[in-house]
């Protein structure tokens, strides 16, 4: 076992990996000295409580929280041992892409919305993009769904398609981490049961980071897990391990459902 | 038990004949207007069409000369019809960008304090009455126009058509802001994740967004202007001309209003024709527009 562990620490490169981050937003200390390398190829579960700072933590690595007034920040996140702090803020969000709890395709239609992101990039020959697109909705497995009316608006799709809409939108980029908040906590079980298969599928391409209140769906499909609790990292192991042989009480006690 | 089931229902019926009640008002109150507009239009037409079947169609509309007083009188508004054409698309081509970056600004770039006094700016500029526009015209756009452009009269369609750019700008601008501000923040973030600058989110996320609200406020402009009269009177130079951009010249406005008091016979039913031919292009402008945003917009 512990074998094991240490060989998979050995050869599982990090993509993302923070030290000693911390975040205020205002004079509300949101992130606590939060120690984290994210492995690449894997999906990781971000779980907690309402309020605990996984958003903030996830929109802290492709730098959302820029936008926002009187937030500061610490320490140091480092992609692919590069400080993005030394990245332009757009070069690395078109490299850690992000799909949101809301479905928020552009009213456009679903092709102008795929396109979005290459056309950004400076991609404007047809031939491209139509290839770019048809990739990213195959990739999001809505390609079949959605063929015909690719000139038709992007707000006339279901929820669930609106979701793996975004995602495509958000593969159409080519980013190397792929943060999800939630966004799979507004659908029905079986538009959820489809992205679950289809994150399980990108990850052999992509790095997948995912905040979930949903302790099943982090068990289902995350190989690792990670606890927040009031802004610290509280536990940050194996899924398996996190949900058979928790380290820390807390970490139990909300896993088994006693508070959060 | 049972008390409280009764109490229940006639605190039902209460609530249901209020509602109805209100509908009732409501109802009156939109019949209201829409009798108003029948009655205008019933109007217009008929003290409108005489002088047009007395005329003939095609001398009233594109006859090139107006001379109403005459020993012959001649009743062409082709003149008319051309300078409110003109001076309002020319009035539009410099306040709809204008105005539109302006909105922009405002509602996504400038910061809270400017903002806020600018829109301030803006709200007082569009209650300021025609007539001061009038006279801000006629006391310093006509004198600079004659002495920029060498002029014996600066009182022409240039003048009035900066006063006319410069009259439309605040509808457009608090129309568009609005808008603007209106766009939900979820396509902005949508925009942002996905590697474009903030430029880029707003002008190709944001404003595609708003373009219904934007074109209306293109209407409301495209309104203002074709119907202004008095300040385009103050700095026009009146005179029935083919319209030439440095020409004294008259709109569909102020052909009626400076005629109307001392008409008379033919040359008062031809006022009233006028007033038809502007009253259809408003129409016109508003049916256009109406299908461009319900087109524009996205269910
Ligand atoms: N823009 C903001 N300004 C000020 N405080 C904020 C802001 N966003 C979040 N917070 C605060 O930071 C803390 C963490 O919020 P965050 O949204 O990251 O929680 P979360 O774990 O994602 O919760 P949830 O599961 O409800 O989404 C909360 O106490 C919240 O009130
Ligand atoms: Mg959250």
């Amino acid at each position: 076992m512990i074998f094991t562990e240490k060989r998979q620490g050995d050869f599982m490169s990090s993509v993302i990996e923070t030290k000693d981050l911390n975040l205020w937003y205002g004079k509300h200390h949101a992130l606590m000295d939060i120690n984290m390398a994210v492995p690449k190829n894997q999906i990781t579960a971000l779980i907690g409580p309402s309020g605990c700072g996984k958003s903030t933590f996830l929109r802290t690595l492709n730098r959302m929280n820029d936008q926002i007034e009187g937030v500061r920040i610490e320490g140091e996140i480092s992609l692919r041992g590069e400080n993005i702090k030394n990245l332009d803020a757009n070069v690395l969000r078109s490299r850690v892409g992000m799909v949101f709890q809301k479905a928020n395709p552009f009213p456009m239609s679903i092709y102008d919305n795929i396109a979005y992101g290459p056309r950004i990039l400076g991609v404007h020959k047809k031939k491209e993009l139509d290839e770019i697109v048809e990739t990213s909705l195959k990739q999001a497995a809505i390609w079949d769904e959605c063929k015909d009316r690719l000139k038709t608006s992007a707000l006339g799709m279901s929820g669930g398609q609106q979701q793996r809409l975004c995602i495509a939108r958000a593969l159409a980029v080519k980013p190397e981490v792929l943060l999800l908040d939630e966004s799979t906590s507004a659908l029905d079980p079986v538009s959820t049961s489809k992205i679950e298969d289809l994150l399980l599928e990108l990850k052999k391409k992509y790095t997948i980071i995912m905040v979930t209140h949903n302790m099943q769906q982090a068990a289902r499909i995350a190989d690792r897990t990670a606890f927040f609790l009031l802004g610290e990292l509280i536990e940050y192991d194996n899924t398996e391990k996190i949900f058979s042989h928790p380290a820390d009480k807390r970490t139990e006690d909300y896993i088994t459902g006693r508070f959060g | 038990m049972d008390g409280t089931v009764t109490l229940q229902k006639s605190r039902l019926k209460k609530q249901k004949s209020v509602e109805n009640i209100f509908k009732t008002i409501f109802l009156i109150f939109g019949m209201f207007s829409i009798a108003f507009v029948i009655f205008i239009s019933i109007f217009l037409i008929i003290s409108g069409v005489p002088a047009i079947t007395k005329i003939g169609f095609f001398k009233f509309m594109f006859g090139t000369k107006w001379a109403s007083t005459a020993a012959k009188p001649s009743f062409g508004i082709l003149p008319f019809i051309l300078t409110s054409v003109y001076g309002t698309c020319g009035a539009l081509l410099v306040s709809v960008p204008v105005g539109i970056f302006c909105a922009v600004y405002l509602a996504k770039m400038a910061p809270g304090p400017v903002a806020a006094a600018v829109r301030e700016a803006v709200d007082l500029l569009a209650a300021i009455p025609s007539v001061v526009y009038g006279l801000f015209g006629m006391i310093i756009i006509v004198p600079s126009v004659r002495k920029l452009f060498n002029l014996p009269d600066g009182a022409n369609l240039f003048s009035a058509t900066v006063v006319l750019a410069i009259m439309v700008l605040p509808s457009i601008i608090s129309e568009s802001e609005t808008a603007l501000r209106a766009v939900p923040k979820e396509y902005e973030e949508g925009s942002l994740a996905l590697g474009a600058t903030y430029t880029e989110t707003v002008f190709k996320v944001s404003l595609p967004a708003a373009r219904s609200g934007v074109l209306t406020s293109v209407i409301l402009g495209t309104g203002r202007a074709i119907g202004e009269a008095m300040a385009v009177m103050m700095v026009a130079g009146n005179v029935a001309n083919m319209p030439g951009i440095f020409k004294s010249v008259r709109f569909l406005t102020t052909a009626v209003a400076s005629e109307m008091s001392y008409s008379s016979g033919l040359q008062r039913q031809a006022l009233f024709s006028i007033a038809l031919v502007l009253f259809f292009f408003i129409i016109m402008i508003n049916v256009v527009l109406r299908k461009l945003t319900s087109k524009g917009e996205v269910k």
